[in-house]
């Protein structure tokens, strides 16, 4: 069933993506006879989400804000056992990676994604990337209002985009709506934060420039408040600079974040302001209240039952779960329930087809047929009822996904690393393995509390180790994997950049090295206090001795 | 060798591209660099002929300030299929300075590209020998409708959605 409460392509979108999927065919076509090279085909595969890895293809399908119903999901199980090997992996970026298709597969794969409006359009590639948002959207009493419509309109305008689809580098946009930030918008290229002004107006505040990578920036706010109406308008003013003023001579300078730091964020501004104000003049990227109100309808928020607020009790390990994967509704007697894809040992985001099956299931039953994809690599039903939560927990236990850390120590982000991907120096999965298998005793978690642990594989950071409380980076020396330490970065709405410790350590190492600074943690904090918050309040000094103390009496 | 493009039939390439010290022709179209133009700019202008200027991935049409709507033809140039740069260069000359002649792409771009680039406002193309008008007329045909607006006034997936 398709949910009623998200974007339903027209006859316009279905066309669109069905042309789309018939470009793409002629183009796999002309690479299969040799017409074009491997060089002039891989940007055309790479902005259908197609990448060439180490032992495969590798195909990205986006995940729009990641929302998924339970007719796409199932879709997604089905192509996981077609055409994959029976299991999916959930990115960073909400989207949904498969790492061993077949090029001459490929067409066939979109043409079935279409049939579910579902397409990989722009996953990867020097282009807008999939927008993503806040995955509690729609559920959240403490948004000003659903940041999903916003992100659907961002999501037609920038969708092929001919001024924007050669970019210097790849541009990422998220939206949220709330001060708690869980989408990691100052990481983004360019984010908005959906906000109310002193006189109650409704806008938006645009910020640019944060990103990851060899080169990791926080986001400047570029405009504290621009109206509804001007905010293509602006978000394409800050592109078109871009695109004209980035640099294009070395690859590892041309994201916005190097462009704005070098020139300044008040020169951006002005050359931003200057493009604003002609786009605003001419005025056909205005965006009219009734387009708002014609997309926001589709998102209009399901008729909750008049509940009231009563939480089930249940045994220590539904209790346990409650207590970190279920959180606070808008509505009396519902819940927000996470399902980490993080069970102690797996690969973080992976996810059988047997799985997504059985939860497409749990969404028709639960949470009018609705999933959200985070950015943490974990899913969310958003709109559950309280009384139903002990049934789910329920059928999580079976499905060995009710595991009970979200926003614990286990709860690791991770890239694919050296497993899969050509870029990576070094593995990220067995090392995520290997720290949660070391902590994963319950009591120990929750003693610890939050902890956010990010490991990538290589600089390009697609594991977000700069926005790790702990983050970890693999690198390559003389052919051996090392492991670097950074502390106290944040992704959430108090977003800092982790700084790295000192000297790498071995892959045998590096859980024993998490160990010492968690215990010199629990020693140092002052009671109620997050890792984060220790680390802001002592320094690098005190974890630096502990991480290093055993391997210099070695 | 490369043939050209323009308005959607092939056409005879009126402009000789000259190098910045090659003698100008006594009559016929002359294509020169900015650099050239920049210093030889009230000769060129003087001549009784169409000129053109060649514009580089990294140099802006405002380079060229008010003389822009003297110019009969700019090129500009893709170094790389890769660098995006002339797509928004084009508009703005569509755009912003209102520039009515000849914008063509030259160097490497992809057919993949064409459609994008008649969407911004590029009208003449400068393709190699072996490529066919209908490969043009496809590229342009690919994708029906569009989300954005620009250059080409094109009616949006949303002005039609109002239509309906």
């Amino acid at each position: 069933m398709t949910s009623p409460h998200m974007y339903r392509y027209d006859e316009f979108d279905a066309r669109f993506v069905a042309e789309r999927v018939e470009q793409f065919r002629s183009q796999v076509a002309r690479r299969l006879s040799g017409e074009l090279t491997e060089d002039q085909f891989k940007p055309l595969r790479l902005m259908n989400g197609l990448y060439l890895q180490l032992h495969a293809y590798m195909l990205r399908i986006a995940v729009p804000y990641g929302t998924l119903s339970s007719r796409q999901m199932r879709k997604l199980a089905h192509i996981a056992r077609k055409y994959d090997k029976g299991f999916g992996h959930f990115t960073t970026r909400t989207n949904m990676q498969f790492h061993w298709i077949r090029l001459v597969d490929v067409p066939d794969i979109l043409a079935e994604l279409a049939s579910v409006e579902m397409h990989c359009i722009q996953t990867s590639g020097n282009c807008v990337r999939n927008v993503t948002a806040d995955q509690f959207a729609g559920a959240t009493a403490e948004e000003i209002e659903d940041p999903r419509p916003l992100c659907e309109i961002i999501r037609q305008w920038s969708s092929l985009h001919p001024e924007f689809v050669f970019l210097a580098r790849k541009f990422k946009i998220a939206v949220g709506a709330t001060h708690t930030d869980r989408a990691a918008l100052q990481w983004h290229d360019m984010a908005v934060q959906i906000v109310r002004n002193d006189e109650g107006r409704t806008g938006y505040l645009v910020m640019a420039g944060g990103g990851m990578g060899r080169t990791p920036y926080v986001a400047h706010v570029m405009k504290e408040f621009v109206e509804r109406e001007d905010i293509l308008a602006y978000l394409e003013a800050v592109l078109r600079v871009y695109n004209m003023d980035s640099r294009r001579d070395n690859i590892h300078k041309q994201r916005i974040k190097i462009l704005i730091n070098t020139i300044g964020v008040e020169e951006m501004r002005r050359r931003v302001e200057r493009e604003f104000a002609e786009l605003k003049a001419m005025g056909t990227l205005q965006l009219p209240a009734e387009e708002l109100a014609r997309i926001t309808a589709y998102f209009a928020p399901p008729k909750f039952e008049t509940l009231p607020d009563a939480m089930p009790q249940g045994d220590a390990a539904f209790e346990n779960w409650k207590k970190t994967n279920i959180h606070a509704h808008r509505a009396p007697g519902h819940a927000i329930a996470t399902i980490t894809l993080k069970a102690i040992g797996q690969v973080p985001g992976d996810i059988s087809a047997d799985q997504m099956d059985a939860i497409a299931g749990m969404m028709d039953a639960f949470s009018v047929g609705e999933i959200r994809v985070t950015h943490e690599q974990n899913l969310v039903l958003p709109h559950v009822r309280q009384k139903d939560l002990p049934a789910i927990f329920a059928r999580l236990q079976a499905l060995d996904l009710a595991t009970p850390n979200s926003g614990l120590i286990t709860d690791i982000i991770a890239c694919p690393g050296l497993d899969y991907c050509d870029l990576a120096n070094a593995r990220s999965i067995p090392i995520a393995q290997t720290i949660a298998k070391r902590f994963a005793d319950l009591d120990r978690q929750h003693a610890i509390g939050e902890l956010k642990i990010k490991i990538s594989g290589c600089i390009n950071a697609c594991g977000h180790h700069h926005a790790g409380h702990i983050g970890i980076l693999g690198v390559d020396k003389k052919g051996v994997e090392f492991y670097q330490l950074l502390l106290g970065g944040s992704g959430a709405e108090d977003a800092s950049i982790g700084q790295i410790m000192g000297p790498g350590f071995g892959e045998h190492e590096i859980a024993d090295a998490v160990e010492r600074v968690v215990e010199a943690y629990l020693i140092q904090r002052h009671p109620g206090e997050r890792f984060l918050d220790t680390y802001r309040r002592i320094g690098m000094a005190p974890f630096k001795a502990a991480a290093y103390r055993e391997m210099e009496a070695a | 060798m490369t043939k050209l493009i323009k308005d959607g039939a092939f056409a005879q390439d009126d402009f000789a591209l000259l190098a910045d010290d090659a003698p100008l022709p006594e009559d016929g179209g002359a294509l020169v660099s900015l650099a050239r133009f920049q210093k030889e700019r009230d000769s060129l202008l003087a001549r009784n002929a169409p000129i053109g200027v060649k514009l580089q991935a990294s140099e802006s049409p405002e380079l060229l300030g008010v003389d822009v709507n003297r110019l009969s033809l700019i090129a500009l140039e893709f170094p790389r299929f890769r660098d995006g740069r002339a797509f928004s260069w084009a508009r703005m000359l569509r755009t912003r300075l209102g520039y009515q002649g000849e914008v063509r792409a030259v160097g490497d771009f992809l057919y993949d590209q064409i459609n994008y680039q008649h969407r911004v406002g590029f009208d003449a193309w400068s393709v190699p020998d072996d490529f066919t008008i209908e490969q043009f007329h496809r590229a342009l045909q690919e994708m029906t409708d569009v989300y954005q607006p620009s250059a080409d006034g094109r009616k949006t997936i949303r002005d039609l959605r109002a239509l309906r």
